[in-house]
């Protein structure tokens, strides 16, 4: 597959004026219907695009344009999709990995940040920015002790008209502190509480030293969840403490932190957020291709898998379809079905990265917890 | 009595009491705003006539201070219906889900047609049965709580009574459909002004009819399915209404709508947008003008009957 646009390029004069006309005239990547070409202008040896898509060879060299120094390479990306890369120029035998400096478009997260191509017809929702209707929450944040895991600090996210004499629904957020950062989770609270399509709701941001450990399937984190901090937070805020209005979050490991904590203490948790989960499993033996930080995982999808149970109420699931974890979140689905619980599964043409999350809230969130959206005629 | 449509980008409750040359002090409902009840400067001045706010949601947080008992009782009530509504939906989307299910069977036209029927009756039955549900909630409650001879009730339902009784018509606006229920429903508004002329727009417009459908064709997530509420007052009798269609109805979605109006036979189904007029008298629409949907699924703009 080759870009209409270079093709041009390719035939012209090739001069430096018709290369600065090229750039001048079009944003980068280009898209082309079902195409995409990433483009870099520069002197080197090679360069190569570097991305995290599942399915595609992980590195893809890009071609010069003969007789200048653009060099290129053309993908095939299906509408809607949203791909992280970066490139790696060599120049001296040294690769060196940068964010594509011809595209604007950027997503953070806690290894710095990636350059960001958008399939056509992807649109990053509207409701992830800043409404100025919108009145914002206060976020506040607390020091809880307990003995499992000592002093914490969690941010508390109240809606922004939190009354004391209410109650409200309890969404505890793992790698919450990421999920503010990255994911835009302030705003978007904000923003769907606003629109009334969530209930005004308490969040709490916690996040663990040691997450690798805690979030595999360790009882210490559920006794943490569930013995302290719920009781805790109970006590300090107007909590609604039925089960149907407490949900545990997360993405990757956080969301088997979600899960199993919720499988060791079935009933106590309503409602499920669980995103892109590293929920690894094996068919025939104990041993994973994934390394040993997930045997602990392995062991509880298995048993999960083996004796399903119905731990919560809803569970809302959604996975990118560009990463590798596609295979097991598709797979956990009908096991989860299967107990009678209310199961939704979205996927979307994404990888496992926090905009990938952030762009699932609003589904999730509003099928988990529906505000007065459906009740409201003015 | 008049319905009317939303309020919110283009008042005109204001038109539809001069039109029926209503010209003295009016009784205001704005209890389905809820916190914002009390925000009522600007429909007063867009109104043209004198207007006193009845304040029915700042009179029932007065109300369950001063009885404790009855404010426990409510809640466990309000608890109930919301667990019960929670039932209902999962059967709900199971008979939607067999329904869509049955339909896409390739089989005898003449077989599928039966089938699809009772898809609709197997919907109304759901629906028949939770509005009995309600209903026998609401009765079990007025039994056992007996309002009218609760001392803080009597004195609410007293104060509001005057204030009716001072005013030619009675305006309900819209807002919150099951909080503006609840509210009419505690202070009695419906028996203390039977009389009155009453002008109702949106959720107020709904909570007048018998039964109360929630509707969405665009939520955040997944399809819509409309789902019954309550029964309302009953002061209009075969009629649903669902205001505000531009924004909450898939109006090229045929099957969808000639699902629902079959759903909810023999009532007659108003959509009301802006600008819409509904016509009651003694229970009995008498004239329309709003936009109607018709059992074969066409949505109706701008029909007039």
């Amino acid at each position: 597959m080759n870009a209409r646009a270079i093709e041009e390029l390719a035939q012209g004069p090739r001069t430096p004026e018709a290369v600065d006309k090229f750039f001048a005239e079009r944003t980068f990547p280009i898209v082309e219907g079902p195409a995409i070409t990433i483009v870099f202008r520069g002197d080197a040896e090679a360069i190569h695009l570097k991305h995290w898509v599942f399915g595609l060879p992980s590195s893809q060299q890009l071609t010069r344009v003969e007789g200048t120094n653009v060099w290129y390479l053309t993908l095939e990306l299906p509408a809607a999709s949203r791909v992280e890369y970066k490139l790696e120029v060599v120049r001296n035998g040294r690769g060196e990995w940068m964010e594509d400096p011809l595209n604007p478009n950027r997503a953070r997260d806690p290894f710095g940040a990636n350059s960001v191509a958008h399939g056509s017809g992807y649109e990053a929702p509207t409701w992830i920015n800043h409404d100025p209707e919108s009145r914002p929450g206060k976020i506040d944040e607390l020091f809880l002790d307990g003995p499992t895991f000592g002093r914490r600090r969690v941010e508390i996210y109240l809606p922004a008209r939190f009354r004391r004499t209410r109650r409200y629904p309890l969404l505890i957020v793992h790698d919450g502190h990421d999920y503010l950062r990255y994911a835009s989770l302030g705003t978007i609270l904000d923003n769907l509480t606003h629109r009334l399509e969530i209930p005004d709701m308490i969040v709490c941001m916690t996040s663990s030293p040691d997450r690798l450990v805690e979030y595999a399937n360790d009882e210490r984190h559920a006794r943490y969840l569930t013995d302290e901090l719920v009781p805790q937070l109970e006590r300090a805020l107007p909590v609604d403490s039925r089960p149907q209005a407490r949900c545990l979050m997360g993405a990757s490991f956080g969301a088997v932190a979600a899960l199993s904590a919720a499988w060791r203490r079935p009933g106590f948790f309503g409602r499920l957020l669980l995103q892109s989960g590293s929920f690894a499993f094996t068919d025939i033996g104990d041993r994973n291709h994934r390394g040993p930080l997930f045997d602990p995982v392995v062991a509880f999808v298995n048993q999960l898998r083996a004796r399903p149970v119905a731990m919560a109420e809803r569970i809302f699931v959604s996975c990118g379809m560009y990463e590798s974890l596609i295979y097991e979140n598709r797979s956990l689905v009908p096991v989860l079905q299967a107990t009678g619980m209310d199961v939704r599964y979205i996927e979307a043409r994404d990888g496992h990265n926090w905009e990938n999350w952030r762009d699932r809230l609003r589904e999730g969130l509003s099928w988990l917890f529906p505000g007065p959206l459906l009740f409201v005629y003015e | 009595m008049v319905l009317l449509g939303p309020q919110q980008a283009k008042p005109d409750v204001g038109a539809a009491l001069a039109e029926a040359g209503v010209r003295g002090q009016i009784a205001l409902v704005t209890a389905g705003w809820q916190e914002r009840e009390a925000d009522d400067q600007a429909l007063i001045a867009e109104l043209g006539v004198k207007a006193v706010n009845l304040t029915l949601h700042a009179r029932s947080e007065q109300l369950f201070a001063a009885d404790k008992e009855l404010a426990q009782a409510h809640k466990a009530r309000q608890a109930r219906l919301r667990n019960v509504n929670d039932f209902y939906r999962i059967r709900l989307d199971h008979a939607f889900e067999a329904a869509r299910a049955i339909s896409v069977r390739h089989v005898d036209p003449e077989l599928l047609a039966e089938e699809v029927h009772e898809s609709v009756e197997g919907l109304r039955q759901l629906d028949g049965d939770h509005l009995e549900r309600c209903r026998a909630t609401h009765a079990a409650f007025e039994e056992k709580w007996r309002l009218a001879e609760r001392t803080a009730v009597a004195k609410h339902r007293a104060e509001i009574k005057k204030l009716v009784d001072d005013s030619e018509a009675v305006v309900v606006m819209g807002g919150h459909v099951a909080s503006l229920l609840n509210r009419m429903k505690l202070f009695d508004l419906t028996g203390i002004a039977r009389k009155k002329r009453w002008f109702a727009a949106a959720a107020g417009a709904m909570v007048l009819t018998e039964r109360i459908y929630l509707f969405h064709d665009f939520p955040p997530h997944g399809t819509g399915i409309a789902e019954a509420l309550d029964w309302g007052f009953g002061l209009v009798r075969d009629l649903v209404v669902l205001p505000d269609p531009k924004h909450r109805i898939r109006t090229d979605d045929a099957p969808g709508i000639a699902r629902f109006v079959q759903r909810i036979a023999p009532a007659t189904c108003a959509a009301l947008d802006e600008g819409a007029r509904v016509f009651s008298e003694n229970g009995r629409v008498t004239g329309a003008s709003c936009h109607r949907l018709w059992p074969d699924g066409e949505f109706a703009v701008g029909w007039t009957g």
